[in-house]
């Protein structure tokens, strides 16, 4: 795309329509505002062997976040849209530490492992019996996943019998909350979830098969695609990402509890795949833009406890700021806004799309 | 399409409805069946939720102390829903149970089924929270001061920073509740009251945050309070949990819980109890959920007919860390 544009104002132009420069620029943006609160808050330092600084609590803490957003942009690329992520945290967690608590040695390995299997276990059959609804039954996937998100936290309440299951396990508190090479351990898990799912759709065809079931499943079909194999895939991915992310925050605290992991965190999810620049319309996706998104997110958390904002005031600062980037993702309202650069770009926001795959091989 | 849809609604109507059904019949079989003789008091029970250990504790105490004291208990599970709690009620009413106990789960919106239970001529007790509608229309409220409790941490912190031996000023961090709830606000008025009357130069709240009264909030809001304020050396938590979530922000920090920074909750569940115990929490305000021997004893006056106490506060005590060890296996929650 940018091979005869050599000029500075072109490059800059290249630079300013690269799908991911709003999200990335909001997210610069949003960290330098924390500097005048926060002196030394790019600073990393060493503290019992392991960094630490907001930089690091920051990815430590959005970690769950961008796991749950991975897998939610692969359904919202489908078309679809599932609520239930935030009812698998829970589960899983719940399932994993109870299953730990009732282990005599809860240090062991062994115990710690199955527990985690049957955390993930669940977690993967709640994603199939989503697929299964909206493939299948051809349920509206918001309906389809309702169900989950409702009755599931009902279910994770159930398992912890309504209390906090604290557990005191070594082994289990890394995956969350734990260090590995003076680094955050969840940060390795992101990375290699995000890794494994780029390989997978943009190494493969699976990314366009994904992209074909989300643009027309009908037609998709028609080609050849099983498009509900697809689509049932794609769900127990998300289910399987919530879980893992369940995995983390239950881990993080050492504790489960039922009634508040993971609540809300569907919502902060599709807002996150929405901000990194995927349309909820489906047929077309962009993982390091779900990652930045997610992180523009926990950001702005960060931000809101750092700066002082008034408890009463930190949902409508939150939705300011979201309302802002969403604006600026606007390709309409920055034309208008920006006049005359916008409007000369315009023709050529259109058929981005189609060069849009390559690009974000490039962007992770 | 639309067929299904419909087809869906109702089939998860039906088995919601179904679901309560089967719970108001277990809970009211397990309790005995329908009132008998007049020499025994039936009482309704509306429960806010089960949403914490607190709450379950609280359920459990009023359950034991009903059955000791040989009552017939109706109790019902509102699930944190107004609508639940006030249809729960106009059972009770229905039912012509001796009186009415209930947690609010909100503020506000009462009048309407107080007053069918006032023309019903069945007194009406509040459990652990109030209610805005006219005193008329209950007899009394069973339940804690949260704002004597914000008095009682500030007071129980004098005595923290006089053992630690601390100098110089007390910088606060306080961990609010959930933003709007009763328990959050009186919580952070008392303490602030206490503060502005004796200590006006030199403690200050530095930063103050919701942390939603759960671990993983404490944690994170904690986590954030360090690096903006590294210089915080008292933590003030509206509950245990978000202590708790706190004290392993402040590990991670390479700083020590107790020492480093003191730290004073509200609530005093027993995982609160084990951290004070490892000297990580430096003192606990009670707030106490085992009101269920005091509801008793209230409900056998009013039913009476005998007039008592707007306003009967639970039995409540402070701990600091030296009652921990002996305190700890007598917490039931």
């Amino acid at each position: 795309m940018s091979t005869p544009a050599v000029t500075t104002p072109s490059r800059w132009r290249a630079l300013t329509h690269h799908h991911l420069f709003w999200p990335v620029a909001v997210l610069i943006a949003l960290l330098l505002v924390n500097v005048p609160f926060t002196p030394d808050f790019f600073a990393i330092r060493m503290t019992d062997g392991h960094l630490y600084g907001s930089l690091v609590s920051i990815v430590l803490f959005g970690s769950p976040l961008i796991l749950v957003a991975v897998g939610m942009t692969l359904v919202i690329a489908t078309g679809g849209i599932d609520l239930s992520v935030g009812a698998v945290v829970a589960i899983t967690g719940a399932l994993t530490c109870s299953y730990i608590s009732d282990q005599a040695d809860q240090n062991a390995l062994a115990g710690v492992f199955l527990a985690m299997g049957i955390g993930l276990v669940a977690a993967v059959l709640c994603g199939l019996w989503n697929g299964f609804l909206v493939a299948r039954m051809g349920i509206q996937p918001i309906i389809a996943t309702l169900i989950i998100m409702v009755a599931g936290r009902g279910v994770a309440q159930l398992i912890t019998d309504g209390q906090i299951i604290t557990i005191n396990s070594e082994p289990y508190k890394l995956i969350g909350g734990g260090y590995w090479l003076t680094l955050p351990f969840s940060i390795f898990v992101v990375a290699a979830v995000v890794a494994v799912t780029i390989a997978l759709t943009r190494r493969t065809a699976l990314g366009l098969l994904v992209e074909s079931v989300g643009g027309n499943a009908e037609a998709s079909r028609l080609v050849g695609i099983r498009s509900m194999r697809i689509k049932i895939m794609v769900y127990m991915f998300c289910a399987l990402c919530a879980g893992i992310a369940g995995l983390m925050i239950s881990s993080n605290t050492s504790a489960a509890d039922g009634n508040n992991a993971g609540l809300w965190i569907e919502l902060d999810a599709i807002l996150a795949v929405v901000i990194g620049g995927t349309s909820l319309l489906g047929g077309r996706f962009s993982i390091g833009g779900t990652v930045i998104g997610a992180l523009v997110i926990q950001t702005l958390t960060t931000t809101i406890y750092t700066i002082g904002v008034p408890t009463q005031t930190n949902l409508v600062f939150k939705a300011a700021v979201v309302i802002v980037v969403c604006l600026l993702q606007s390709p309409k309202f920055r034309a208008k806004v920006f006049g005359a650069r916008g409007r000369a770009a315009a023709p050529v926001t259109p058929a981005a799309p189609a060069d849009a795959a390559p690009k974000m091989e490039v962007s992770r | 399409m639309l067929n299904r849809r419909n087809f869906l609604t109702a089939a998860v109507g039906v088995a919601a409805t179904a679901g309560l059904a089967a719970c108001a019949k277990e809970d009211s079989s397990s309790t005995g069946s329908s009132s008998g003789g007049s020499d025994t008091i039936t009482l309704g029970f509306s429960q806010v939720g089960s949403e914490s250990g607190w709450r379950s504790a609280n359920t459990d105490s009023v359950k034991s102390a009903a059955k000791e004291a040989g009552y017939k208990l109706q109790f019902s599970d509102a699930q944190q829903k107004q609508e639940n709690q006030i249809s729960a009620i106009r059972s009770f009413i229905a039912q012509k149970v001796d009186v009415i106990a209930f947690s609010p789960v909100v503020v506000t919106g009462w009048d309407a089924v107080l007053k069918e239970a006032q023309a019903a001529k069945i007194p009406v007790v509040l459990t652990d929270r109030s209610v805005e509608s006219d005193e008329s229309l209950f007899a009394t409220l069973v339940g804690s001061d949260f704002t004597d409790e914000g008095r009682r941490a500030a007071r129980i912190l004098e005595k923290v920073l006089e053992k630690a031996g601390h100098k110089g000023d007390v910088k606060i961090a306080q961990l609010e509740g959930t933003t709007g709830a009763a328990p959050a606000i009186e919580r952070a008025k008392g303490f602030k009251e206490v503060m502005d009357a004796d200590h006006a130069d030199d403690w200050k709240i530095v930063v103050t945050q919701t942390g939603d009264f759960t671990r993983a909030g404490g944690k994170q809001v904690m986590s954030a309070f360090l690096q903006s304020n590294p210089d915080i050396n008292v933590l003030y938590a509206h509950n245990d949990d978000m202590g708790l979530g706190a004290i392993q922000a402040i590990e991670a920090a390479g700083k020590k819980p107790g020492k480093d920074i003191l730290i004073i909750t509200v609530d005093g569940v027993k995982d609160g109890f084990i951290a004070m115990s490892e000297g990580k929490i430096n003192a606990i305000v009670e707030c106490n959920p085992l009101l269920g021997p005091q509801l008793m004893d209230v409900v056998k006056k009013v039913h009476a007919g005998e007039t008592v106490e707007r306003w009967i506060k639970t039995e409540e005590s402070d701990f600091m860390q030296d009652q921990a060890k002996d305190a700890l296996p007598t917490r039931k929650y």
